[in-house]
């Protein structure tokens, strides 16, 4: 229910930035963000559980839960639309634990994944799904960072101009999936009541 | 009576640009519904999405990229008139022809497994979902309805009893979507097949999708019974991509059919707000 403009995010974040966010806000992002899918958290968990180096270091970054499809001619990148972020809650906590400051995916996260956010000030970022096209477009550099092997599920750094996001879960408790629906259930019935009466 | 022909490479090719053109235009009915919705949407961050969405479309529409990287089972209606004659002699093969040069030729993403069980793609997106009616007259027209797997997975069908009445149904529907939450990408389309059988109202469910966004159904009563459901679903507050608002869905289209006197099935079949569909008659 937020009344303001999208507000304007430089990459890596600034803490004053992340603790000033609540959830329901629109943003965009500008500067380096991540993808990494199933396979590509997999891959990581293990080097973190063996306690080997990781190919990119999680410390301030930003993680994207997308599959870039392969660019047509012509194109930086295929259509990257962001995935359900519930499948990559077994391996969350894992990169949150090691710094990483922003996720972007879709759809409600796990209790406890929503409790590790807090707790080490990671913020997840929603995108529309089924907005690859506008999110693609919003993509200025594309480059393969870790397992070519994998494709698409390859881990790809991209830079990102104006991206549009919307906070979900923010460092205070709020969750935009869990609060936002049960508070405009009300005033969505008042709406359509006061359309029928105007419409009498 | 005179026969008129249709040739198979004119299924083929129509086939191939419905595949690639419905994943890049969005309906132009549809579009306006949105930018209805956009105008009445009271949340603030509602009509950020529906902007987002119709910006999206734009993008898609001038890059001649599909709109969503799901780009989905091919779902091909086929009326044939009685007075044509298709040379062809396997249709069902020229419709799949067609699903694979649009799939191919259109950078689109294929979908299709062999089985649920059997988790190889198929490389092509065929086999498409084919149906065939038959219907007076002498053209052909072709639907192609692109069916998302997120919004198909949170669709449903039940058996109520005679029993039950129309308030049931708004229940269930409105049952169905709340299950659904953020994960059928709303603003949804929804489709509702009562009467028939079993398999007959998910039919209906599914082909009543591929009506224009606000045609009413023609029996008065049925329409009514539309926005009825329809204004009981935005009351939910889902909104658009589930981040709260009135726009949770922007048309409920409703088929009724002759039913056994003991049965009343019910089926709902959702469509997200790539809400993808074109048509042509030859």
């Amino acid at each position: 229910m937020n009344e303001k403009e999208p507000t304007q995010i430089q990459l890596p974040f600034d803490d004053d930035v992340l603790d000033s966010l609540r959830a329901g806000d629109a943003v965009r992002f500008s500067g380096v963000i991540h993808t990494a899918l199933d396979h590509a958290h997999r891959e990581l968990a293990h080097a973190i559980e063996r306690d080997e180096e990781l190919p990119f270091d999680p410390n301030g970054q930003v993680i994207y839960y997308s599959g870039p499809a392969p660019a047509s001619p012509g194109t930086i990148l295929g259509p990257a639309g962001p995935t359900t972020a519930a499948r990559m809650d077994p391996y969350a906590p894992l990169l949150i634990k090691r710094g990483l400051a922003g996720i972007i995916a879709k759809g409600r996260r796990s209790p406890e994944v929503v409790e590790i956010l807090k707790e080490h000030r990671c913020i997840y970022f929603a995108a529309i799904e089924g907005t690859a096209a506008l999110l693609s477009s919003r993509v200025r550099e594309a480059s393969v960072i870790a397992y070519p092997e994998l494709g698409a599920q390859a881990m790809h750094r991209l830079v990102v101009e104006d991206f549009p996001l919307v906070v979900a879960n923010d460092l205070h408790g709020g969750d935009i999936y869990r609060h936002n629906i049960p508070e405009w259930r009300e005033l969505a019935k008042k709406h359509i009541a006061e359309r029928d009466n105007s419409e009498r | 009576m005179n026969i008129r022909t249709v040739d198979e490479e004119t299924i083929v090719s129509e086939v191939r640009r419905l595949c690639i053109e419905s994943n890049i235009t969005l309906p132009t009915s549809h579009l306006c519904a949105l930018r209805r919705a956009k105008a009445s949407e009271p949340s603030a961050l509602g009509r950020e999405v529906i902007e987002q969405l119709l910006e999206n479309s734009k993008i898609a529409e001038a890059a001649r990229v599909p709109f969503c990287q799901d780009t989905g089972t091919a779902v091909v209606y086929l009326d044939i008139g009685s007075e044509v004659h298709i040379e062809t002699q396997d249709l069902t093969a020229a419709i799949n022809e067609g699903v694979r040069r649009g799939y191919e030729e259109g950078f689109l993403r294929k979908c299709i497994d062999r089985g649920p069980l059997q988790r190889e793609n198929t490389g092509d997106n065929t086999p498409a979902i084919v149906y065939y009616n038959h219907v007076p007259g002498d053209k052909v027209k072709i639907t192609v309805l692109v069916k998302g797997g997120g919004c198909d997975n949170m669709s449903a069908l039940t058996m109520l009893t005679p029993a039950e009445d129309e308030k049931d149904v708004i229940q269930f529907v409105v049952d169905v979507i709340e299950k659904a939450g953020p994960s059928a990408s709303p603003p949804v389309t929804i489709g509702v097949g009562i009467g028939g059988t079993f398999e007959y109202a998910a039919y209906m469910s599914k082909r009543a999708l591929t009506r224009e966004t606000g045609e009413s159904n023609p029996e008065p009563y049925l329409a009514e019974l539309e926005q009825k459901i329809l204004d009981a679903v935005n009351s939910t507050g889902i909104g658009p991509a589930g981040y709260g608002g009135v726009t949770t869905a922007l048309a409920v289209n409703l088929e009724s059919w002759p039913t056994h006197d003991s049965s009343f099935p019910v089926a709902v079949n959702l469509d997200c707000h790539s809400h993808r569909h074109m048509n042509v008659e030859i």
